[in-house]
């Protein structure tokens, strides 16, 4: 009996048609095995019966298996809508909602979020890290510096905060020039103090500058709120309330290789529809595993292939897939039964029959499973004879 | 500000543009017409990166957590 060499073994588990995941977890099992031939013959069928056994066939509902494995553990999660993210004090919506969020592509979450790694310099030190983290949070003229009225003389004073705007590293003059560009109004500055006189006298004009200066975003970028420096397996990564990916993913010292946002809608618009697929898959198993639930991957994977086959987000709705069915029965028996009726019924629409749905309704076997199958007998082949 | 690799970035897999002769292999091996592909718009931020035109075929190799690799195809459209 001859006893096949590593290489021979590694070699033909290569060739065989199974995917490379299997091929890896076959070649670990098997180091440092003796095999023969005849083992190795019998390994190979034994594996391909099972992994063929295991392919989806063809006509299989895997639309709907995907529906009714989400939509079960789904009934079972919390309906709480916030809830804290770890230790940090950054508010998410978790749970159902949530995944009601991103099955329907929102525009915006509820709660945008962006979780940040910085680069190999940056990651050890937490003082490196916290200037990163300035260099990205929003800082508004309200942050660093008090301002007055004086209505008597129609100004606003504005008078900097020196321990605060050094902190974020920012000087009387660029709040000055930030100040300036915001108002046409005469802008004077004086030490730490910076005054604006109005030309002309007007209570309402005082009070909406007041708000504006206010509000005036000096450094950092606007989206982001606030911004939390956590450790996490030896290193910092920054949680930010607020999302704005392209801009942080140009800021010096942010690792733009692993930075990502809760914002789906914002991946696909900067990373492409592709990177949205994989945002929906991690997002969508996160969240359930969240709440202690365990989906099959392959589900969630089928959802986000549909939601992205079109190039660009569709949601699992009325407003997107569903509603893009071309079945007048199928729609109608989603939502909105009766516009769907009636419009079809205006424009003269004509119902196939080939959808699972519609079929029901009329009481016809579905087109699916063995239902897709038709048999046909050849004559000359009844009774065994040629 | 520095500018960001885009292809680079975890979240977004390997695209290649297929030859003329690579997209006809792909569509008689699926027995499909180009429109039956799953489809990616030209003003994808890595359809412009990659440099493909409407009409191409783009052959993507995802990192799949259930089969280690997995090969897609999507038809750029407008």
């Amino acid at each position: 009996m001859t006893v096949l060499s590593e290489e021979e073994v590694s070699r033909r588990i290569e060739e065989l048609p199974i995917p490379e995941k299997i091929i890896g977890e076959l070649k670990e099992e098997l180091k440092g095995k003796k095999i023969t031939e005849e083992k190795f013959k019998e390994l190979e069928k034994r594996i391909l019966e099972e992994y063929t056994k295991k392919i989806v066939d063809p006509c299989e509902a895997v639309g709907i298996v995907a529906a009714q494995s989400i939509g079960e553990p789904g009934t079972q999660m919390t309906m709480r809508t916030f809830h804290y993210a770890g230790v940090a004090e950054i508010n998410v919506t978790l749970g159902l909602p949530r995944l009601i969020e991103i099955l329907d592509a929102r525009k915006t979450p509820s709660t945008p979020m962006m979780t940040i790694y910085l680069e190999e310099e940056y990651r050890k030190d937490r003082e490196k890290a916290r200037e990163i983290a300035w260099r990205i949070e929003s800082t508004t003229v309200i942050d660093i510096a008090s301002i007055k009225t004086d209505l008597t003389e129609m100004k606003i004073i504005i008078e900097m905060n020196e321990k605060k705007a050094k902190q974020r590293r920012i000087t009387v003059e660029e709040l000055f020039e930030k100040i300036s560009s915001v108002t046409d109004e005469e802008v004077q500055l004086e030490g730490n103090t910076i005054t604006i006189s109005l030309g002309e006298p007007s209570y309402r004009k005082l009070l909406q500058l007041t708000e504006k200066i206010k509000n005036v975003n000096v450094k950092g970028i606007e989206e982001i709120r606030r911004v939390i420096i956590r450790k996490e397996n030896d290193e910092y990564v920054l949680y930010t309330e607020g999302s704005a990916l392209k801009k942080v993913l140009e800021v010096e010292g942010v690792d733009s290789r692993r930075t990502k946002t809760n914002n789906i809608n914002e991946i696909a618009e900067i990373l492409g529809i592709e990177a949205a697929r994989n945002a929906i898959i991690s997002e969508a198993t996160e969240t359930l595993e969240e709440q202690g639930l365990n989906v099959d991957i392959r589900h969630i994977m089928l959802v986000a292939d549909i939601m992205t086959a079109d190039g660009e987000l569709k949601q699992i709705g009325r407003h997107g897939v569903a509603g893009e069915k071309t079945s007048v029965l199928s729609r109608a028996a989603f939502e909105e039964t009766v516009n769907h009726l009636l419009e079809a019924a205006m424009r003269g629409e004509i119902d196939e029959l080939v959808g699972v749905t519609e079929n029901v309704i009329v009481g016809q076997p579905i087109k699916l499973g063995t239902g897709d199958v038709e048999l046909v007998v050849r004559k000359e082949m009844v009774g065994g004879k040629q | 500000m520095k500018k960001f690799k885009l292809m680079e970035h975890e979240l977004v897999p390997l695209h290649i543009v297929l030859s003329e002769e690579e997209k006809e292999e792909v569509l008689k091996r699926f027995g499909v017409r180009e429109h039956q592909l799953p489809k990616i718009k030209v003003t994808d931020p890595v359809i412009k990166e990659i440099g493909a035109k409407k009409g191409d075929v783009v052959m993507i190799i995802r990192k799949s957590p259930t089969a280690g690799e997995s090969v897609t195809y999507r038809y750029v459209i407008e």
